[in-house]
């Protein structure tokens, strides 16, 4: 099953640092998504634009998933070439992901 | 003082947002404050590049048009509600003035404030390092064009006492916009780190006006937004202790809800224990989201942490320029065609030393995924460039006009688009350099 008929996510950047979070629709699922999603399972999902680290950040009261991926914007939004210089539909890249 | 609580709506969340939600939060949300947040990181750079060519300027561009409004509706109908802005870019006196013209030319009596400081660019210490680089400011002396530190509510506050119906600011952060008038209200100290962090919180989660409520958010199938083409913009009931409720108008289109606040809540948020602002370190690594009602979200459970000793100050750098042109390519064997071009202007480009990004849009331009030839009916070239040389720039946009009549068939729709860049290199300053004044007009 894709991740985005569990979770829904919006991404954000800071510099060339994009922040992507994955929250489930059910709560119950939450667990499920810590199990699967390790920062290693993200960063090869990722890998056509991650070149540093992915840091997960756990908010088990939301709850919800918070992904930090370092060095993934080509420089960042006032050096990149790329056509969305944000990163902003990477989230919906990231929801792509076949879970179990 | 117990029960009271004080409403504050969100007018924009961005430099360019639309204004109609704002002035409905106006006449009909009996708000008692209404914040407009116009800034981002390179915004304060490009401001002060236009203040150097017209010391009268330098201020969001949109500001005068969206004062107008507000004021033409204020004549109309008077509101209780005080106006706190990052509008003023880099030169929030000029704004200032602006304003109070226009509150002078509608026989209106408001006081208008504006707050200074956030300008470091003769303070600034080229010795400092850059977060970004890791080395000294000064090896981009040359280029250098902006310094403006990330201040808090200090100036905010001081302005509120002053009795100020409008307060400007230039580089105030983001979510201090919320937290100032919060502190006036309700006399939090600078030490009451947990209430500090729950009006950075509400700050934060208005920051950004619609996104909070519908914008941003339909996904075309898990996720409805109603009436989506007349969305709305937030409003939150902060309590004396910091309880925060999102909420919007009946009336405006949109949505708030659990998953529309958690959105927000992580928006740019790396690490959720440690969003440092100006005036604390806000977690929300342990917040609870509550529906409480409908259209109505309590956020509970956000903490603080002393701030530390520096402010984070934003330089503009001019970086050359970045060169970007398209041509499309559609009907039978269009991805093969779009391929030839970008194979033509890749030999014909092959001397320049700056790299150059080729993308197919419609198969790998937001996802680098390995190129398959797809049943597409049509694809765009893309080719991306930044370049230090003005020359180089238009070279490169000219080879791809060039493949009209010189590339592959059916070509058509070319766009050539060279742009200065400005980019932005961090650096930390220590707080007692800087100066916040308040000048009331």
């Amino acid at each position: 099953m894709k991740l985005y008929e569990l979770a829904h996510s919006r991404t954000g950047d800071k510099g060339n640092i994009s922040i992507i979070s994955v929250i489930p629709f059910n709560k119950n699922d939450y667990s499920k998504l810590k199990t699967q999603l390790t920062p290693e399972c993200i960063k090869e999902h990722m890998s056509f634009c991650v070149k540093g680290d992915v840091i997960r950040y756990e908010c088990d009261n939301l709850p919800a998933l918070n992904f930090v991926l370092y060095d993934a914007l080509g420089g960042g939004v006032t050096q990149s070439l790329n056509l969305d210089r944000h990163g902003k539909s990477l989230s919906f890249y990231l929801l792509e992901l076949e879970i179990d | 003082m117990e029960n009271k609580t004080i409403r504050i709506g969100s007018g924009a969340g961005y430099g360019g947002d639309r204004i109609e939600p704002a002035l409905d939060l106006l006449s009909q949300a009996n708000l008692d404050y209404i914040i407009f947040e116009c800034l981002a990181e390179r915004t304060i750079a490009l401001a002060n590049q236009e203040k150097k060519i017209n010391p009268n300027k330098g201020y969001n561009p949109l500001s005068l048009y969206r004062f107008e409004m507000i004021l033409d509706q204020y004549k109309q109908k008077p509101f209780n509600t005080k106006i706190i802005t990052n509008m003023g870019a880099a030169n929030p006196i000029a704004l200032a003035q602006e304003v109070k013209q226009m509150i002078h030319d509608r026989g209106l009596n408001l006081k208008v404030a504006a707050i200074i400081g956030d300008d470091i660019f003769d303070l600034l210490d080229l010795n400092l390092n850059t977060i970004e680089t890791k080395e000294p400011l000064s090896l981009y002396k040359n280029q250098l064009i902006s310094a403006n530190a990330y201040i808090g509510i200090n100036g905010v506050v001081e302005a509120l006492k002053q009795g100020a119906d409008i307060i400007i600011g230039g580089r105030l952060a983001d979510p201090s916009l919320a937290l100032a008038p919060l502190v006036y209200e309700f006399g939090w100290k600078m030490d009451d780190y947990d209430y500090l962090a729950r009006g950075t919180c509400a700050g934060h989660l208005l920051e950004c006006a619609a996104q909070v409520c519908g914008g941003y958010f339909y996904d075309g199938v898990y996720k409805e937004v109603p009436n989506l083409e007349n969305l709305g913009f937030p409003y939150a009931d902060i309590s004396s202790t910091g309880d925060i409720i999102i909420s919007k108008l009946e009336s405006s289109g949109g949505i708030v809800n659990e998953m529309t606040v958690k959105e927000q809540l992580l928006y740019e948020i790396m690490d959720p224990s440690n969003y440092f602002t100006p005036d604390v370190i806000m977690d929300i690594s342990k917040a609870y989201i509550k529906e409480i009602g409908h259209n109505r979200v309590q956020v509970s459970n956000v903490y603080g942490k002393a701030q530390n000793e520096y402010y984070k100050v934003s330089c503009g750098i001019t970086d050359g320029y970045m060169v970007e042109s398209e041509i499309s390519y559609g009907g039978h064997h269009c991805t093969v065609r779009a391929q030839k071009a970008i194979d033509i202007l890749s030999y014909r480009l092959c001397d320049l030393d700056s790299p150059i990004q080729y993308d197919l849009i419609g198969l790998n331009s937001l996802y680098k995924t390995p190129i398959e030839r797809t049943n597409l009916k049509e694809v765009r070239v893309r080719v991306a460039c930044k370049t230090n040389s003005n020359d180089e720039a238009q070279r490169i946009a000219n080879e791809v006009e060039a493949l009209y009549t010189n590339g592959p068939a059916g070509g058509g729709g070319v766009r050539k688009h060279i742009q200065p860049i400005v980019s932005i290199l961090s650096v930390l300053v220590n707080r007692d350099i800087l100066k916040e004044e308040v000048i009331i007009l």
